[in-house]
C-alpha cells in the first residue's frame, strides 16, 4: 500500500462513525489531526467527499485556525515563541535565524523530516525571553548564535548514535 | 407590499421593507462607496466603505447591513462618514499594489472609482505599504487569478459557491495572510473551475480576471 492509499484507508476509518454533517467538520479535522500529526492532503479531500461540500471549503476552513499542519510534523519541532515579550525581546530575529538555518519557512518541515519549525504564542516563560521550546525542552535568553549551538549540539548526538549502530552492526 | 419611506441626503425615497439603505440609495442615484455587497444577499461587510449617518443614531452604521426604516432621515455625506470611509480605503490601498497600467480592470476597477470619489490618492503615504508577493495563477485557459491584487470582498466566492454551487475556490488563512485560494493552494486548471467567468465579472478590483490571452 502506498502512503496515500495508507493515509486514506486511516481516514474512512475515522469518518465512519461520523454523522455527515457541516459542523462536525472541525472535530473531523481535529481527529485526523491526532491519528497523523497533520492534515494530509488525501485525509482533507476524504473529508470533502463525505461531507459533500466542495474541498475548498474544507482546506478554507482548516487554514483558518492555527491548530491545523499542513505538512507532517519534524522528528524534532521547534517552537519559537512571539508572544509579547519574546517579540519585544526581539523574538522576530530569532525565528528569523531557525528559518536561516533550517532553511525551511514557519509551518513547514525540513525535506529530511527531521526538524518542523512553528511559532507559539507566550509558552509561561516571559522572563527568560526570548523563547524557544525544542521537542520539551524550554530554551531561554535565545541568540542567533545559540540556535546554531542547539543544532549543533542535535548534530552531533545523531552522529554519535549512528557510530554507535555501526558498532553495533559491525560487532 | 407597502412601500417605506425615508430621506436620503434630503431626497424623499421609497423602498421596499426589507431593503438595504446601501441599495436604496444606489436605486435612487445616490452613491454610497461600497465594495463587498451583492444586492439582496447576506452581506458580507468586509470592507467597511459604506458607512452613512442616520438621525438619531450616536454611531455611523454600514449601509449593507441596515434596513430601510419607515421616517429614517440618512446621510450619506458629511466629515466624519468620509473621513471614516477614507481611512478604510487608504487602509485597502496599503496592501494594494498600484500597478493600473498593466492591471486588467484599469478604468473599470472600483477601487480607482472609489478613490477619486473620496479624493483619495491612489499612492496615498497615510499608512505603510505592505505588499504580498503571492504567485499569480494563469493555469486556467479562462480566468486569472492574482490574489495579491484582492480586497477579499467574498464576491468571487458567492459567484462560484452560492450561484455556481461549484465551489472552486474559497478563503484560505486569515487575518491579514487571508486570500482567495483553490483547494491545497492548487492551480484552478486542476480544479472543478469550469471557465464560466463569473468570479471574474464580480471581481471589483483585477484580481480575477478573464483569460484574454489563451481564449480565443
Ligand atoms: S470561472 Fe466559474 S467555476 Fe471557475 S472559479 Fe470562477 S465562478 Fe468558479
Ligand atoms: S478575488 Fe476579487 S471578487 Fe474575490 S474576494 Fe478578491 S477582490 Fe473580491
Ligand atoms: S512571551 Fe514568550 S514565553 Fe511569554
Ligand atoms: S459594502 Fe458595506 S461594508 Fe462593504
Amino acid at each position: 500500500m502506498t502512503e496515500e492509499e495508507e493515509i486514506k484507508k486511516q481516514t474512512l476509518e475515522i469518518l465512519e462513525s461520523r454523522s455527515r454533517e457541516r459542523g462536525k467538520l472541525i472535530p473531523i479535522l481535529q481527529d485526523i489531526q491526532a491519528k497523523f500529526g497533520y492534515l494530509p492532503r488525501e485525509a482533507m479531500l476524504e473529508t470533502a467527499n463525505f461531507l459533500d461540500i466542495p474541498e475548498s471549503e474544507v482546506y478554507s476552513v482548516a487554514t483558518f485556525y492555527n491548530q491545523f499542519r499542513f505538512v507532517p510534523p519534524g522528528k524534532h519541532q521547534v517552537k519559537a515563541c512571539l508572544g509579547t515579550a519574546c517579540q519585544i525581546k526581539g523574538g522576530r530575529i530569532i525565528i528569523e535565524a531557525w528559518q536561516r538555518e533550517l532553511g525551511i519557512k514557519v509551518g513547514e518541515t525540513t525535506t529530511d523530516r527531521e526538524f518542523g519549525l512553528e511559532r507559539v504564542a507566550c509558552v509561561g516563560c516571559c522572563a527568560m525571553a526570548p523563547v524557544t521550546v525544542v521537542d520539551e525542552q524550554v530554551e531561554g535568553k535565545v541568540s542567533p548564535t545559540r540556535v546554531k549551538g542547539i543544532l549543533l549540539a542535535f548534530d552531533l548526538a545523531k552522529q554519535k548514535t549512528s557510530k554507535k549502530v555501526k558498532k553495533a552492526k559491525s560487532s | 407590499m407597502e412601500k417605506i419611506k425615508l430621506t436620503i441626503d434630503g431626497v424623499p425615497i421609497r423602498a421596499k421593507q426589507g431593503e438595504k439603505v446601501l441599495f436604496a440609495a444606489l436605486d435612487a442615484g445616490i452613491y454610497i462607496p461600497n465594495l463587498c455587497a451583492i444586492s439582496g444577499v447576506r452581506p458580507h461587510a468586509g470592507c467597511r466603505l459604506c458607512f452613512v449617518e442616520i438621525e438619531g443614531r450616536p454611531q455611523p452604521v454600514t449601509a449593507c447591513t441596515e434596513e430601510v426604516a419607515e421616517g429614517a432621515i440618512v446621510h450619506t455625506d458629511g466629515p466624519r462618514i468620509r473621513r471614516l470611509q477614507r481611512t478604510a480605503l487608504e487602509l485597502l490601498l496599503a496592501s494594494h499594489p498600484i500597478e493600473c497600467k498593466t492591471c486588467p480592470a484599469n478604468k473599470h476597477c472600483e477601487l480607482q472609482n472609489i478613490a477619486s470619489f473620496l479624493k483619495v490618492n491612489l499612492n496615498t503615504k497615510r499608512f505603510r505599504k505592505k505588499l504580498r508577493d503571492l504567485p499569480v495563477d494563469d493555469s486556467h485557459p479562462d480566468i486569472i487569478l492574482d490574489p495579491n491584487m484582492c480586497v477579499v470582498c467574498s464576491k468571487c466566492i458567492w459567484a462560484c459557491v452560492e450561484q455556481r454551487g461549484i465551489g472552486a475556490l474559497n478563503y484560505a488563512f486569515r487575518g491579514d495572510r487571508t486570500i482567495i485560494s483553490a483547494f491545497g493552494g492548487d492551480r484552478l486548471v486542476d480544479t472543478r473551475c469550469d471557465g464560466c467567468g463569473l468570479c471574474a465579472e464580480v471581481c471589483p478590483v483585477g484580481a480575477i480576471s478573464k483569460n484574454v490571452k489563451k481564449s480565443t
